[in-house]
């Protein structure tokens, strides 16, 4: 008897789980839950042959009842099930998938972050009846089944730190590590180290992590997602989503609405749908490699079926992730046993696999991970394959490289190390003339009145760049007014009359410095060499790849007015004389956002500036994030451009980052916030999420100047600010000291 | 300071009839008066938020050169006394153009109040302040209100940069009627510390203090 009512106790934690999903009054539950309480209620009037049938036949009613809604889930419903608090959590896959574990940096509520489980861990598999082990690391979040400490699994910029502490560990050690997803977004406050900014230095290290890497995502949100996204292969759950903002948060956008209003629930459930947040459609888009199934309701925390499939996947992908950097044959014919299996994962492993990797695999672990992400969603910009373009490209390709490797490579390092030979020679020649003269020179000194002390020659003079000749004034400037500072309280600033603001001043406050914004041309006119800028890749246009409702109209309305193909203009241009190249965000085109396209310009950009070995610099005019109507082909671009950012880095380029007027989100926590010399334009405001956004996460309420450029210097975001006035001779002075003799090269 | 009872009942006196502070919003510069936004008997409140971040209720438009300019209430408040006759026409700077009734909080006039009875020490500098470790004692044993410091008795220890300096009593003995700092606060320099009284007068003060709390609504 006592087993039967632990089943019914079952069922009715059954029909609550449904109804959590589905809602309360869905096809009939609620007449189910009915009748299942009162034969809670009627238990000891019923013989054990009664209470039993009743049982089954309740349970008949509940398995149709669970059928019919697996088949009619909705992309919200599955955000739903992920969200469920018995859904299982990281603490019950390291329970019930690996062996043992030991948690590292935290147990339970003493914890750096409780959001963020790292822990070393063993999974064993069974290969011809032995029992082998392998040792990994693993990091990911936790949700928890409702503890308020878990913080929703949602991870505090430390809790992201304390991630990269151990992925430094275990390339330290070489063992391979499990990410685990469960992420609605990252805790969005900007005390150091900065949520933006951590979630970049985690994206361009993993971008290089040498050991394999294996992702499974349950729920993942955004830029917390990416924080420990980036791994050689990326699983999903068949119950899980991935998204590059909420539901609730595009719905929030889509309709307009105001701080505190809540999104209907039919608005919620449209951009659920329209955001392509379910694991199909994004193995359809091709930013995840694998489903794992779960049960058609999805997992909960004891469904050990699922668990052991879970182990099997983990097993698998790091398997082939190891193999894949093998010989080729050896990875085919596993692939293809994998394929058989699929159906129905057996208990033994037929090989095992050593996981450990030689200097030349990791070579190759590293080279087909840029490769993986490289590929990653540019198949929707849609170019057509024409071998003989193909061909010309490539040739031209070779040629730039072959030449630029010549000029500044092999000549340039050959006069470069005679340089050094010299130098040396040099010298060591001085200090023995020296000690020849040293005597002499005294007593020289003695007799004659005064030593003649003459001024240090510099060695290699850094001469201040041209001033422009004529200065490009901003249409702007045409209006006869006058406007007022916002800092006209604070300071007294007199008003401004507009033709001098943007005329003379430069859209400067001349009492107190404000700085108003400027449209992007000006900085194109008055930063650059005159007629130096060389555009290219502007046919490369932004789309709508998800097809969403809506998104055209307002897409060509943007090209229209501007009169560009996407939000990033990508160029070759001079500064004082200094070639560099440039990738600019604007904020006429949709809010500077970025997608398919401004990721792959900015690669390019980044690519072309490592192959012809030119200075990069990454000038935000403004950055609004992620284009949401992009989904999760929007999110991946932040790996992909980290990616290309770091080869161009350790290639030994100087990689600049100029901050202006708003930036914010994905761009600044990635590919923006991984540069080692980031400045910003003064009154810029920079940071991860908007005072909103944060105020409706935190329940906390932020100064006004939470985001400004000044706060943002003092928690070491950004090595300095700078006056737009100013901003041709400071990059020019950032360009010879940062570069210096180096510039083109290291 | 002796403390003057006639005075004291005027002004409560005179707070009790209006208990009202009139602030005559004025014209920032010169300027056309394009439009009121508000009436009189419009209640607007001013600059509200944990830092002041969200601007106090719009009042009128004042333009020049093209530039209209919502002028904004500074204090919360009930409208008054708007001057219609400017509507539309050029004004010259530092022109009233309405006044806005701010009723007294209880608070505000209980400070109005001590400010008028207290004799009120101030921080010399900004730094951190401690009470005289002899003083704090007696006043955890005797309660707030009750210790009477002499002349020449240390009163409170400002400390700032390690440097520590006394400040002493001077005058008749007094009592310490009001603590306006906590133990190790951040003072500003001309803030107030401590509110001193004579004894024979705490009495009275007392009673000023319980009545304005009974009559007053908070």
């Amino acid at each position: 008897m006592r087993e039967l009512q632990r089943h019914l106790a079952d069922l009715i934690d059954r029909v609550l789980y449904l109804q959590d999903i589905k809602g309360e009054d869905w096809g009939g539950s609620s007449y189910l839950l009915e009748d299942l309480r009162r034969l809670k209620e009627r238990i000891f009037e019923l013989s054990e042959r009664e209470f039993l049938d009743i049982l089954k036949s309740l349970e008949n009613r509940l398995e149709i009842l669970e059928d019919r809604a697996a088949r009619s889930l909705t992309p919200y419903e599955i955000v739903r099930i992920t969200r469920n608090p018995q859904r299982f959590t990281l603490l019950d896959i390291l329970e019930n998938v690996y062996d043992s574990y030991t948690e590292l940096g935290g147990e339970g509520e003493n914890n750096v972050d409780p959001a963020v489980i790292c822990a070393r861990a063993t999974i064993s598999r069974r290969v011809g009846g032995k029992l082998h082990l392998h040792q990994v690391i693993v990091i990911g979040h936790e949700k928890g089944h409702g503890e308020e400490f878990r913080n929703g699994g949602s991870a505090k910029p430390w809790g992201n730190e304390k991630a990269l502490r151990y992925m430094r560990v275990a390339e330290t050690e070489g063992i391979p590590i499990h990410f685990y997803i469960f992420t609605p977004g990252a805790y969005p406050i900007e005390d150091y180290p900065g949520a933006a900014q951590q979630i970049a230095r985690n994206l361009y290290f993993m971008s290089k992590l040498r050991v394999p890497t294996v992702a499974f995502i349950s729920e993942g949100g955004s830029g917390g997602a990416e924080a420990i996204g980036l791994a050689d292969i990326r699983l999903m759950a068949s119950r899980g989503y991935y998204s590059v903002i909420s539901p609730e948060g595009a719905a929030a956008i889509e309709g307009k609405l105001k701080e505190g209003e809540r999104p209907s629930r039919e608005l919620v459930e449209f951009c659920a749908r329209q955001l392509k947040i379910t694991a199909e459609d994004n193995l359809r888009l091709g930013t995840i490699d694998r489903i794992v199934p779960e049960p058609p309701l999805g997992a909960r925390r004891n469904d050990y079926q699922f668990f052991k499939r879970l182990r099997y996947e983990m097993l698998r992908a790091t398997d082939e992730v190891v193999l894949k950097t093998k010989s080729l044959k050896a990875f085919r014919s596993y692939a293809l046993r994998r394929q058989k299996e699929e159906e129905n994962p057996p208990d033994e492993f037929d090989v095992y696999v050593r996981w450990e990797l030689s200097e030349v695999e990791i070579e190759k672990l590293l080279d087909l991970r840029s490769r993986k992400y490289r590929e990653m969603s540019a198949h929707v910009l849609g170019r057509k394959k024409c071998r003989f373009r193909g061909y010309f490209e490539k040739t031209q390709d070779v040629g730039m490289r072959l030449y630029h490797d010549l000029r500044y490579g092999v000549l340039k390092q050959g006069q470069k190390m005679i340089q050094r030979v010299m130098e040396d020679l040099s010298g060591e020649g001085v200090v023995l003339l020296k000690q020849l003269t040293e005597p002499l020179k005294s007593a020289y000194d003695l007799l004659a009145a005064r030593p003649k002390r003459t001024r240090p020659k510099v060695v290699s003079g850094e001469a201040a760049p041209e001033e422009a000749t004529e200065l490009y004034v901003s249409p702007l400037a045409l209006e006869d007014r006058t406007v007022t500072c916002p800092n006209a309280e604070k300071h007294g600033c007199p008003d401004i009359w507009v033709p001098d603001l943007y005329g003379e001043f430069c859209g400067v406050c001349p009492n107190c410095g404000h700085h108003f914004p400027l449209e992007y041309e000006w900085y194109l006119r008055n930063i650059f060499d005159a007629g130096s800028i060389k555009e290219f890749n502007a046919h490369i246009a932004s789309g709508n790849p998800l097809g969403f409702e809506g998104y055209d109209q307002k897409l060509e309305a943007a090209k229209k007015r501007t009169g560009r193909q996407s939000a990033l203009i990508s160029f070759q241009a001079r500064i004082g004389g200094i070639s560099l190249i440039v990738a600019m965000l604007i904020a006429d085109f949709r809010q500077g956002t970025v997608g398919v396209a401004e990721g792959e310009k900015f690669i390019q950009a980044c690519d072309r500036a490592r192959i012809t070995k030119r200075p990069f610099l990454a000038y935000i005019h403004t950055t609004g994030g992620i284009r949401i109507h992009e989904g999760t082909l929007g999110v991946v671009q932040m790996p992909r451009c980290t990616m290309a950012v770091r080869e161009y880095i350790d290639a030994g380029g100087l990689y600049l980052v100029v901050y202006d007027n708003n930036s914010y989100a994905g761009p600044v926590a990635s590919f923006l916030g991984c540069s080692p010399y980031q400045f910003a334009i003064r009154s810029t405001r920079i940071g991860f999420a908007g005072p909103r956004v944060i105020r409706e996460t935190t329940g906390e309420d932020i100064p006004p100047d939470y985001h400004s450029a000044e706060n943002a210097l003092r928690r070491g975001h950004i090595q300095g600010i700078w006056d737009r006035r100013e901003l041709r001779k400071k990059l020019y002075e950032a360009l010879l000291t940062m570069g210096g003799k180096n510039l083109y090269y290291r | 300071m002796p403390l003057d009872n006639r005075e004291i009942n005027q002004l409560l006196q005179s707070l009790r009839a209006n208990p009202y502070r009139l602030y005559v919003v004025e014209t920032p510069h010169t300027g056309y008066l394009r439009e009121f936004l508000v009436k009189e008997g419009d209640e607007v409140t001013g600059p509200s938020g944990k830092w002041m971040e969200r601007p106090g209720s719009p009042l009128f438009v004042l333009e020049r050169e093209r530039n209209p300019k919502t002028i904004r209430a500074k204090i919360s408040g009930e409208v008054a006394k708007v001057r219609r006759e400017l509507e539309g026409k050029f004004v010259e700077a530092y022109q009233p153009v309405l006044e806005i009734r701010h009723t007294l909080t209880q608070k505000e006039i209980i400070a109005e109040l001590l400010r008028k009875t207290l004799h009120i020490v101030t921080a010399p500098e900004r730094a951190r302040y401690f009470l005289a470790p002899d003083l704090a004692k007696r006043i955890e044993k005797e309660g707030e209100g009750r210790v009477v410091v002499k002349p020449g008795e240390e009163l409170v220890i400002m400390s700032f940069m390690k440097r520590e300096t006394p400040i002493v009593h001077q005058g008749e003995p007094m009592v310490v009627f009001r603590l306006f700092f906590s133990r190790g606060q951040m003072v500003e320099q001309g803030e107030p510390l401590l509110g001193l009284c004579l004894e024979k007068e705490r009495p009275y003060v007392e009673k000023l203090i319980a009545r304005v709390k009974e009559e007053w609504p908070v």
